[in-house]
């Protein structure tokens, strides 16, 4: 299995013992090198003692997708060898600790199996328990380092940017960096015939997750409230936004903070919250997943029908009910665009990758502001928690922000008089005030029947008249959200359509189709309603495999609801068991809905 | 939530406040309450106190969830702005309100239903918080919209118009926020205007958390005989223990109090309130002290009224956290961006 810059390293460690650093510092390294990595993160829910693994796929191509294959296995955990072992492709390695037997039994003959008595060495060179087992993570660096031929002095620049205040770190991690690396080329030939080379498709990028990105962006957009409850995979992105506001929103003149995050009793109180400060004009967010958008949904409708903005992050993960919370899926689509009682839909954004979760974050909080009704935007797992590499963040520093239609105190004095839910401009979207401003604005906010004056009511008419302009203002959002990504040929008759993080492998699965002389075209939706851009696009085609990542199609459902898509032509390719997708699959799953078409 | 507009009537001599607005300034809709409801006696106490406060009515923010007591924002001060939210939220929304503009005064008015069981949750994470609004429960223990089920704050013994007598537990407000730590707690009766307006002015001066649970007889569905929150019963058992005078901040203390008795605390804004203790063994500033009172009184079933506690020394949400003055609605949005030169800085985190 010979190969230059194309290895998938995998690593069985048990969680809470500080591997996460040392399989960091590994890809780091490898991207250091300019050579594109992608990273994934198996995890439990759990804090101490269970299985974890960390899969780093080395692309010279640079594709986004996690592989379904595993080259290189470093298995230290004993508790899952017989699974990693098993794993492992025909030809490939694995690397486990040598200072315990292994047992015979698990022997494979088509993949060679490296010892290194990773421990022996780390108890011989480091005091204390906690340091052996740290360095001991830091040693099958160095081992996969000199397996890989992974530059050692990216490493120690690393390591030395890495425990610059702490310089007596770096030494230490050298050594536990040299313990692995020595004893591979000692006793293996050193390179395998898998191996990574310098090239030079990394510069401007950064690796980097999507909750750090989603709350780097909630703070260029001048969000200054943020509320939240706790719940995995979400809670990063309050933790990002907490970081970068602890450094930037300090005001110079007081000292004082200029934000104000509120940790909240559950979610229903933090999507109050959230309401509460954008009714008083403060550009507010919560970050949640599935279980969280459940308790909110009664304000969710309250907030379509008073027309208040909202910024949610629905960071997914794989339901029903508590589900696995530390695995993967796109399957609160349709609890998204439909949650409430009632008649209610709400705008969606869909990041397809962190890069898009800091230019959503901003456009998010601008479309809120516009529309005047929540906007949701849809990461999940893979993109929220995984490190992806991505081009460089870019801010425009022209960049307005849109506040949308809010009178003035000055507006207000010259009025007559202000009605709320008076359809002014024939966008559907009235005008709003903000408390304390003039008392000529003062109207009440209201989740009962009211006219489009403001009044309470209860006349069928009077009721009927808001809920319709409520449409019109749904038609202006489809004319503002952003638009699909779309690549299209016309001489292709059968497309893929796909969204959010199902984009990287949907990608990768066109490349490999196309080599098989299938050639298709593609869209990735970026917001809800669909553009008409997209019910376009459907039209256009005889095919379109609907790629998603649930049991229920819950994409292509929500396809035929809102852009009347045609069922038929819809297939659908379903990705749904709680691991990021992979582009075999899809080619697989492709290839075999072309096999009956071509056979009908 | 009428929709018939109150005529305003109002002539040259009506007083004026230091706005210049008279009292038929801080009225609202008219209500559409029962005729009697003890509501519509709160919403009249709240319009004279916010009148005598010279609050700006737009400066003032009306909360509330749902419920008959959830209505009566639209029945006060038709110039503030209001906010109806859903059953057992007020406190989220508010706290949320709060947070981006910490210069309007929140008044939210909630029920017994909305307070103590579909809400009970958010409404003492509010107090844990010691979110700066005043917060009124007007107290009937029945809920009136859906004709007159039990809430959690009816008293064991107490009896239906139909059915049996309640046999649970009671939640009471005033202690359970005593236990809660907050720091503004009274209780009064909405047949008590005298008593009733002061302390919602307190409440509203009050830097903090500030609780006012207003005994407020339903008529319809509460005011039987067997009741234990009907006017008869609560005239009967009423027991005033702490009368509180509001002073407001430019104003001496003029009234005459006996040596010993009276006990003026200052609130932030310079306001004075004066407790004067009519049980002398009654002592508002001690939580422990306070609460075995209000235990034992209400053993034996009396109601106890006034200013039952106050600490005006605890810092609320804003200033716990150290957050600036200013609104953060009102700062200007380019000032919290740190622009595209410092974000290539950030990005070299992730290299």
């Amino acid at each position: 299995m010979a190969s230059v810059n194309d290895v998938v390293i995998k690593i069985g460690t048990v969680n809470g013992t500080g591997s996460a650093s040392a399989n960091g510092l590994l890809m780091k390294s490898i991207f250091r090198m300019g050579i594109p990595v992608v990273g994934k993160n198996y995890f439990p829910s759990n804090i101490q003692g269970l299985p974890t693994w960390y899969e780093i796929r080395v692309t010279g191509d640079g594709y986004q997708a996690r592989s379904n294959r595993v080259d290189l296995m470093v298995a230290m955990n004993a508790q899952t060898y017989a699974r990693d072992l098993d794993e492992l492709a025909p030809g490939g390695w694995l690397v486990y600790d040598s200072t315990w037997p292994r047992s015979k039994l698990l022997d494979r003959d088509d993949v060679t199996v490296l010892g290194i008595p990773l421990s022996r060495m780390c108890n011989e060179s480091f005091d204390g328990a906690r340091a052996r087992i740290l360095m001991k993570n830091i040693a099958y660096v160095g081992a996969v380092a000199a397996l890989l031929d992974i530059d050692l002095n990216t490493i120690t620049t690393m390591l030395e940017e890495t425990f610059a205040s702490k310089p007596h770190l770096i030494d230490s991690n050298m050594t536990a960096i040299r313990l692995g690396y020595d004893y591979a080329t000692d006793n293996f030939v050193c390179p395998l015939p898998m191996k990574v080379e310098a090239m030079d498709r990394t510069k401007g990028h950064i690796i980097v997750d999507g909750n750090t990105a989603a709350g780097l962006g909630c703070l260029y957009a001048g969000a200054t409230v943020g509320a939240w409850y706790p719940i995995t995979p979400s809670t990063s992105l309050m933790d990002a936004f907490r970081s970068f506001c602890s450094k930037y929103r300090v005001d110079e003149e007081s000292g004082k903070r200029t934000y104000c995050i509120i940790q909240a009793e559950d979610e229903l109180a933090a999507i109050g919250m959230v309401l509460g400060a954008s009714w008083n004009g403060a550009r507010s967010f919560t970050p949640t997943s599935g279980p969280g958008i459940s308790l909110m949904s009664e304000f969710l409708g309250f907030a379509y029908y008073a027309e208040l903005p909202a910024v949610v992050f629905n960071v997914q993960r794989t339901g029903p009910s508590t589900g696995m919370p530390t695995r993967t899926q796109q399957a609160d689509i349709l609890s998204c665009a439909y949650a409430s009682h009632g008649d209610t839909k709400h705008v969606l954004l869909f990041p397809g990758d962190p890069a898009e979760c800091f230019t959503m974050a901003q456009d998010a909080f601008d479309l809120t502001e516009r529309l005047q009704t929540p906007v949701m935007v849809l990461s999940d797992l893979d993109i929220g928690m995984n490190d992806w590499m991505v081009p460089d963040f870019e801010y425009d520093d022209s960049r307005i922000p849109d506040r949308g239609k809010v009178l003035s105190a000055d507006d207000l004095e010259n009025m007559e008089k202000f009605y709320r839910y008076l359809d002014v401009d024939g966008d559907g979207i009235p005008y709003r005030t903000l408390p304390g401003q003039h008392p000529k604005g003062s109207f009440f906010t209201r989740g009962s029947g009211h006219t489009k004056y403001g009044d309470y009511t209860e006349n069928s008419g009077d009721y009927q008249d808001v809920v319709d302009r409520l449409l019109l203002k749904w038609e202006t959002a489809r004319s503002i959200v952003p638009e699909p990504e779309i690549h299209h040929s016309k001489f292709n008759k059968a497309a893929i359509l796909s969204v959010g993080s199902s984009d990287g492998a949907c990608k990768e699965a066109l490349d490999r189709l196309s080599a098989e002389k299938i050639s298709l075209n593609y869209c990735r939706v970026r917001g809800f309603p669909f553009s008409d851009s997209v019910r376009e696009f459907i039209e256009q085609h005889d095919v379109v495999y609907v790629v998603e990542q649930n049991r229920d199609a819950q994409l292509r459902t929500l396809l035929m609801l809102d852009c009347d898509a045609d069922p038929k032509k819809l297939v659908s390719v379903l990705h749904y068991n709680g691991l990021s997708l992979n582009a075999e699959f899809v080619v697989q799953r492709v290839l075999e809905e072309h096999s009956k078409g071509q056979a009908a | 939530m009428t929709y018939i507009a109150k005529p305003k009537i109002s002539h040259p001599g009506m007083p004026r406040n230091s706005l210049g607005l008279t009292v038929r300034d801080y009225e609202g809709a008219v209500s559409t309450l029962c005729a009697g409801c003890g509501h519509d006696s709160v919403t009249a106490a709240i319009v004279q106190a916010v009148f005598e406060l010279n609050i700006e009515p737009h400066m003032l923010a009306k909360m509330s969830g749902i419920g008959c007591s959830s209505k009566t924002p639209a029945y006060f001060v038709s110039q503030s702005h209001g906010f109806n939210s859903v059953h057992g939220r007020m406190p989220s929304v508010t706290t949320g309100a709060n947070a981006a503009n910490r210069k309007l005064t929140y008044i939210g008015v909630s029920g017994d239903g909305d307070s103590l069981s579909i809400g009970a949750g958010q409404f003492v994470h509010a107090i844990r918080r010691n979110l700066n609004m005043c917060y009124i429960i007007e107290n009937n223990g029945v809920y009136g919209l859906t004709k007159g089920q039990f809430s959690a704050s009816a008293d064991i013994g107490t009896k239906p118009k139909k059915g049996l007598p309640n046999q649970q537990e009671p939640i009471d407000p005033v202690s359970t926020a005593i236990a809660l730590g907050a720091t503004y707690i009274a209780r009064s009766f909405s047949g008590d205007k005298d008593q009733l307006i002061p302390l919602i002015q307190g409440a509203l001066s009050h830097d903090g958390f500030a609780l006012v649970d207003v005994i407020s007889p339903c008529v319809t569905f509460n005011d039987h005989e067997g009741s234990t929150k009907s006017y008869a019963h609560t005239r009967e058992f009423y027991h005033h223990v702490v009368e509180a005078d509001y002073i407001p901040p430019a104003e001496e203390i003029k009234a005459q109090y006996d040596e010993g008795s009276a006990m003026p605390i200052e609130l932030h804004d310079g306001s004075k309130i004066v407790l004067r203790k009519i049980e002398s063994e009654y002592d508002p500033t001690s939580r422990a002290k306070a609460f075995k009172y209000l235990r034992d009184r209400f053993n034996a079933g009396e109601i106890t009224t006034g200013l039952l506690y106050i600490d005006d020394s605890r810092k609320e949400m804003h200033d716990l956290m150290g957050n600036i003055e200013t609104p953060l609605s009102e700062y200007p949005l380019d000032k919290l961006q740190p622009g595209n030169a410092e974000l290539k800085k950030i990005l070299s985190r992730y290299r």
